[in-house]
């Protein structure tokens, strides 16, 4: 029999969507365990112990001073109780000895505000995500297409798949053309807002946010932290979808799964 | 010496929230030419030495930001507005940076958080302090300062800090003095107590055994301020119901008869019945005791459920007044029984309409900045809570134009039981602790209970207004919840209205006493006074009885998951309600008196028949352009701008949202989620209001508006054996006054109202399991006056057993056949189509209860064995408006026979279009399920005509012709049009 795989979902301080992504974890086969973030920063629970770290979706700080600015300063700042070594260490030291990372809305935005996104080099601010064109927080259902040639592990096999996304701050932005060529180049892009048709597009509401290349989701790398502003953990059943009473051929496991899916096949190594 | 700090866009990055602002501002002074505006963050440091690096760490995205400190950031502009938070206004994004600070300096530096909003356009001073008065400013709350740029280039920083409170302490006050002077006192210090309870609490401080025992605590024989100002509380409208509990003579022609307490005779007492009635297959579990009612879910957990409405406070600031709403009401599942998890909310919204376009009357918002506001406040209350917005409505009368109306609803879920207890149980023992957990005191909200109580007047005080702060709440319910599941705390409660001075005196009824002392709460800045320390409506904060054995765990949790919890008292049996400070007792009222002292109010209430005769019904010109003309109106046109902005799927339950159809745009009837992620059980929430009948009748007002919350509940698959309601009353004041002199009238129209919800309630055995009043929805200022329309919010809860049965609005494939269920008659009386034509109308549309359920049980069963395609429910605008929607939210044609509609009497087509004939459903269904729909429903279900693949609207008139051939996508813009911001 195979090792579980130990997923931890962190939550605290405004994030809210900690249920459904520990479910969805769960669904595909992960052990799941809520932490809030005082329980790590206090020692009882060390992110070191597990191999899946999830950064659901929410308002951490209450996007305060922009989404995540604050919790980006809690992660190289605040330090695990009893050393001296913060969040962003213990995040780093999991990442190396090859954890998976998956951040949704606020959490793709912590992964990006404290440099674990695009990465190269890890703790450097290279992109953000900011308001939205329309300055607005929607909630709206979007037709994503995956980059085949993304070596992102959590998209891996996927082509087009429907998400919702809930932000207000959602529009990717980087430091420089560098960076987005980097971003581009070397299909760190793993997501895309597409239209009907499964192409890319710069067209709203398709892309809802007016993000550079209507990137909706990168990666680093190694593929193996990933982040998104859509939600995968809020389609795990046919009937969260919006047509479903329209469209009986829905599969009952729902879009969002296979992102888990993927990432619980990777580290049992399948 | 403070520090400002600028953080703003980088000048080639395009500015969405600058844009924002100035389409505001296009829309509120169309004639200004705005060549730009550019929206700035400041922050003020109050602290000589900061550094700036972690000025920049914490406040600024180097990516897509700049920051300047003590400098101008930008100069390519012509006028500077700042707008900061006046002293003491919660603060939430300056906590955010002071936070960020601490972390990377390890220090405690206050900052100060502002807006700062760049103009750029040739416009003078006036014009610039306009613009900051009626679009970017609420001057109640905040401070504005508007500069050029040469001033902008030298101001100083504003600091909001708290300075020159008076000292605390505390006054005594003889009531042995004339009833004008006790009127007075009343008035001068927002009591809201009326002369009979005024005499109460002299007799009863002239009682020679009440001086005695407060003798022995040092008290002398006059009230302390502290004593007044919670007896005052407690006894409020807001918080003891009078109206609702009045002795009322109900005259009705010859007819006169005595009610006790409306709320015991026909709510408490139908709901009585049901239960009665339905024996074992009851779901109630705990209504009327505590802050919310419970009904059971299924074996394991139970559904707890309110509905608040916070009107006065959204008058005066739209934003601050409806997200408290929303994390107010929050706190009521929250802390109801041991505590729910919190899993949707719904609200209802009243408004003016946003194009009033008239002179305002003096202290009114105009109504477009009260709905962006509220919009805004629910938004941030909500979305930052994590908790769905799943159902609502918006209604748009020019009586709101006084006082909004902002229903704010929350629904919650808890396992039946907590460790080896029953969840639903308050218990407190005397000796238990009481602990206050969550946010400080400050003198927010302080008379918000007695203020709401009262018309809004010139002198309403402007502190009742607060702000919430979703975040520092989030951050408690996940504390108290993991502390319910450990078993740390034996009662929980939350502190709204009348702050600690309720929850306590409240929880204290469960001991027989308690003693707090009012040193202890943590405030947030000093020189408060003992009674403010006790009245405050400070937000975020929960009280709890803590047995002692619990309290180090509960403060160690508490602690470390960032909460500030403190012990300010104990739960006693003396049977007083005891406060101290420093040292002293300055409180000590028996609890007796505090809780059943109040002297009942006796209240006429005279019924007169509106006596309105139906006129002719006019027929349109064009009955294609008027149906548009229809589906544009405020009342029934899309609300798409607001749902968008609400989370309505997070918690990853969702299954009938808002938005349905297929382009998600459709108007659904009511929402659908799965609590349980790991189960297929759903619960089912809807509304009902239709106040446009209440000026002819408010009987059939209150009989609509439940039975629209039904067939909402039922179109999308609720169970109709396993629902409940709750009943919020916004009325205009119904006691006869000098300056009320219909008080009457109105109070007869409560009465009306309540025996609908009684004999209907009972017809439909759906119990009402909690709800709420507001009885003063009144503006008098100068010689103007503006009373809201009475207005019932009904509210439906219930369960659908799998949610894979559900049913959504929406028209499905080309082919199948329309039915309507139910008759339709002339009843326009009150309706959308006549106000459209502004027409006064007698013929108000009538429930028949026992027809209708009737109906909706045998749909439910059609639901369930999975023979619908779509339902729909017709409301406003009747059946031309329902048609539209079903088509153009499906996205096909639909082709429709006037003349098989059946009708009671002889209608006109156009009555038949726009009557609003009670419990009236439009179903669509596959061919295939055609024999087993007729064999169901028998005459109740006539086929109307049928979907087409042609994308148009085909209604064929009465008399064979073609009234109206509509391209649908024609119909969903017109219908989109209106609030299209």
């Amino acid at each position: 029999m195979a090792h579980p795989v130990k997923a931890l979902v962190i939550t605290g301080y405004g994030t809210n969507c900690e249920t459904e992504m520990a479910y969805a974890c769960t669904h595909a086969g992960a052990q799941a365990t809520i932490a809030h973030l005082s329980d790590i920063l206090n020692g009882q629970i060390r992110i070191g112990n597990y191999h899946f770290l999830n950064l659901p979706g929410g308002f951490l700080d209450g996007d305060d001073l922009g989404s995540a600015q604050v919790e980006s300063v809690r992660l190289k700042h605040a330090t695990i109780q009893g050393g001296t070594r913060t969040l962003y260490d213990e995040i780093l030291s999991f990442f190396e000895r090859g954890g998976l990372i998956l951040g949704v809305c606020n959490g793709f935005q912590a992964l990006v505000k404290t440099g674990l996104l695009p990465g190269n080099p890890f703790g450097a601010r290279r992109a953000t995500l900011t308001f939205n064109d329309s300055a607005r927080f929607e909630d709206r259902w979007v037709a994503l297409k995956v980059n085949p040639h993304s070596p992102c592990v959590f998209t891996k096999g996927l082509d087009r798949i429907s998400l919702p996304v809930r932000h207000g701050e959602g529009k990717f932005i980087t430091d420089s053309e560098d960076t987005l060529k980097d971003i581009m180049g070397n299909h760190l892009s793993a997501l895309f807002y597409a239209d009907a048709d499964g192409h890319p597009t710069q067209t709203y509401p398709d892309n809802p946010n007016g993000s550079a290349f209507a990137i909706a989701g990168i990666c680093d790398a190694t593929g193996r932290v990933f982040g998104l502003m859509p939600h995968p953990e809020a389609y795990t059943h046919a009937t969260n979808h919006p047509l479903w009473t329209r469209r009986k051929d829905l599969p009952e496991r729902g879009d969002g799964m296979a992102i888990f899916d993927n990432a619980v096949s990777y580290l049992k190594g399948v | 010496m403070a520090h400002r700090v600028e953080v703003g866009p980088k000048p080639h990055l395009f500015d969405a929230r600058g844009e924002r602002i100035k389409r505001q501002i296009r829309h509120a002074f169309p004639k200004i030419d705005l060549d730009g505006i550019c929206c700035l963050d400041i922050y003020t440091i109050d602290s000589p030495d900061i550094n700036p690096q972690w000025c920049a760490e914490a406040f600024c995205d180097p990516v897509i930001q700049d920051i300047a400190i003590d400098r101008p950031l930008k100069s390519d502009y012509d006028w500077y507005i700042e707008v900061g938070y006046k002293p003491g206004v919660t603060d939430n994004v300056g906590h955010s940076a002071q936070y960020a600070l601490g972390l990377i300096s390890a220090r405690y530096l206050p900052v100060y958080s502002a807006r700062a909003y760049l103009i750029k356009a040739d416009i003078h001073r006036k014009t610039a302090e306009a613009i900051a008065r009626e679009c970017l400013a609420n001057t109640l709350i905040q401070n504005c300062r508007v500069f050029d740029p040469a001033e902008a280039a030298v101001m100083a920083p504003y600091v909001p800090k708290v300075v020159d409170l008076t000292p605390p302490s505390y006054e005594e006050m003889d009531l042995n003095c004339s009833d004008d002077e006790l009127i007075s006192l009343s008035q001068t210090r927002t009591l809201a107590l009326n002369l009979t309870e005024l005499k109460a609490v002299q007799a009863y401080m002239n009682d020679p055994g009440v001086q005695s025992r407060r003798a022995q605590m040092g008290l002398s024989g006059m009230i302390t301020d502290v004593e007044l100002e919670a007896l005052a509380q407690t006894w409020s409208e807001h918080c003891k119901h009078k109206i609702f509990n009045a002795d009322i003579t109900y005259t009705e022609g010859s007819h006169t008869e005595q009610i006790r307490s409306l709320f015991k005779t026909y709510i408490q007492g139908s709901t009585q019945e049901i239960r009665k009635s339905k024996g074992g297959r009851d779901i109630c579990v705990s209504i009327f005791t505590d802050n919310a009612g419970v009904i059971r879910f299924n074996k394991d957990y139970n559904l707890v459920f309110k509905v608040e409405t916070h009107n006065s406070p959204s008058a005066l600031d739209p934003y601050g007044g409806a997200l408290t709403g929303i994390v107010g009401v929050n706190r009521d599942p929250f802390g109801t029984g041991m505590g729910a998890k919190l899993i949707f909310n719904t609200d209802v919204f009243c408004f003016a309409s946003p194009f009033f376009d008239r002179e305002l009357p003096p202290k009114i918002l105009h109504p477009r900045r009260i709905f962006e506001g509220v919009r805004e406040g629910v938004e941030h209350g909500g979305n930052k809570s994590g908790i769905p917005t799943v159902n609502g409505c918006l209604v748009f009368d020019e009586r709101y134009l006084g006082k909004p109306l902002v229903y704010c609803g929350t629904a919650g879920i808890m396992p039946v039981s907590v460790g080896d207890k029953p969840s639903h149980v308050k218990q407190i023992k005397p000796g238990d602790l009481i602990v206050m957990a969550g946010g400080r005191i400050g003198k927010d909200g302080i008379h918000g209970a007695t203020f709401s109580s009262e018309e809004l007047h010139e002198a309403s005080p402007t502190s009742a207004v607060q702000i919430g702060d979703p975040i520092t709440q989030k951050k408690l319910t996940d504390f108290l919840l993991r502390a319910r599941d450990l078993g740390l705390y034996r009662a929980i409660t939350d502190n709204g209205a009348g702050g600690l001075s309720s929850s306590i005196g409240e929880m204290a009824t469960l001991s027989g006493g308690c003693r707090i002392d009012l040193d202890k709460p943590p405030l947030k800045y000093q020189g408060l006074s003992p009674w403010e320390i006790l009245l405050s409506e400070a937000q975020e904060r929960m009280s709890l009885a803590v047995p002692p054995e619990q309290v180090e765990a509960f403060m160690e949790l508490s602690e470390r998951m960032g909460v500030e919890s403190s012990v300010i008292g104990v739960f006693t049996e003396t049977g007083m309600f005891h406060c101290t400070y420093a040292g002293k007792t300055v409180a000590y009222l028996d609890m007796h008196f505090l809780h059943d002292g109040l002297p009942r109010l006796d209240l006429k209430a005279i019924w007169i028949d509106a006596d309105l005769l139906d006129g002719p019904i006019p027929d349109p010109p064009d009955q294609g352009a008027k149906l548009k003309q229809m589906l544009g109106r405020l009342n029934i046109c899309s609300k798409e701008y607001i749902v968008r902005q609400y989370d309505h799927e997070v918690q990853g339950g969702s299954v009938v949202k808002p938005l349905v159809g297929v382009a998600c745009d459709g108007p659904s009837d009511a929402g659908v989620v799965r609590p349980l992620l790991d189960s297929m059980e759903g619960v089912v929430v809807s509304n009902g209001i239709a106040p446009r009948y209440s000026d002819i009748d408010t009987f059939h007002m209150a009989a609509n508006a439940l039975d629209e919350a039904i067939r909402n509940y039922i179109c999308v698959g609720g169970n109709p054996d396993h629902w409940a309601c709750l009943d919020n009353f916004c009325w205009c004041d119904p006691v006869l006054s000098r300056r009320n002199p219909d008080g009457q009238y109105k109070l007869a129209q409560l009465v009306r109202a309540n025996k609908a919800m009684a004999e209907y309630t009972k017809a439909y055995a759906c119990p009402m399991i909690s709800g709420k009043d507001s009885m003063k929805n009144d503006y008098i200022i100068g010689e103007t006056k503006i009373s809201i329309p009475p207005t019932l919010l009904v509210s439906v809860i219930g369960k659908i057993n799998d949610v894979r049965t559900a049913v959504t609005m929406d028209v499905k494939s080309p082919g199948d056949l329309i039915y309507i269920l139910g008759r339709t008659a002339r009843e326009l009386g009150g309706s959308e189509y006549l106000a459209s034509c502004a027409l006064p109308g007698g013929s108000v549309p009538k429930v028949d209860a026992g027809t209708a359920l009737a109906r909706y049980r045998r749909l439910h069963m059609a639901i369930t064995m999975g023979y619908i395609a779509s339902a729909h429910d017709i409301s406003d605008g009747g059946l031309g408006i329902c048609l539209a929607e079903k088509a153009f939210a499906g996205g096909l044609g639909l082709s429709i026979d006037l003349g098989q509609v059946p009708t009671t009497g002889s209608l006109s087509d156009t009555e038949v279009l726009y009557s609003e004939s009670a419990s009236r459903i439009v179903i669509s269904v596959a061919p295939e399920h055609v024999d087993e729909i007729e064999a169901l429903f028998g005459t109740d279900a006539r086929c109307i005509g049928k979907t087409t693949t042609t994308a148009r609207l085909t209604i064929t008139g009465r008399n064979k012709e073609v009234i109206i051939d509509q391209d649908i996508v024609s119909l969903k813009t017109a219908w989109k049009a209106t609030l299209d911001f």
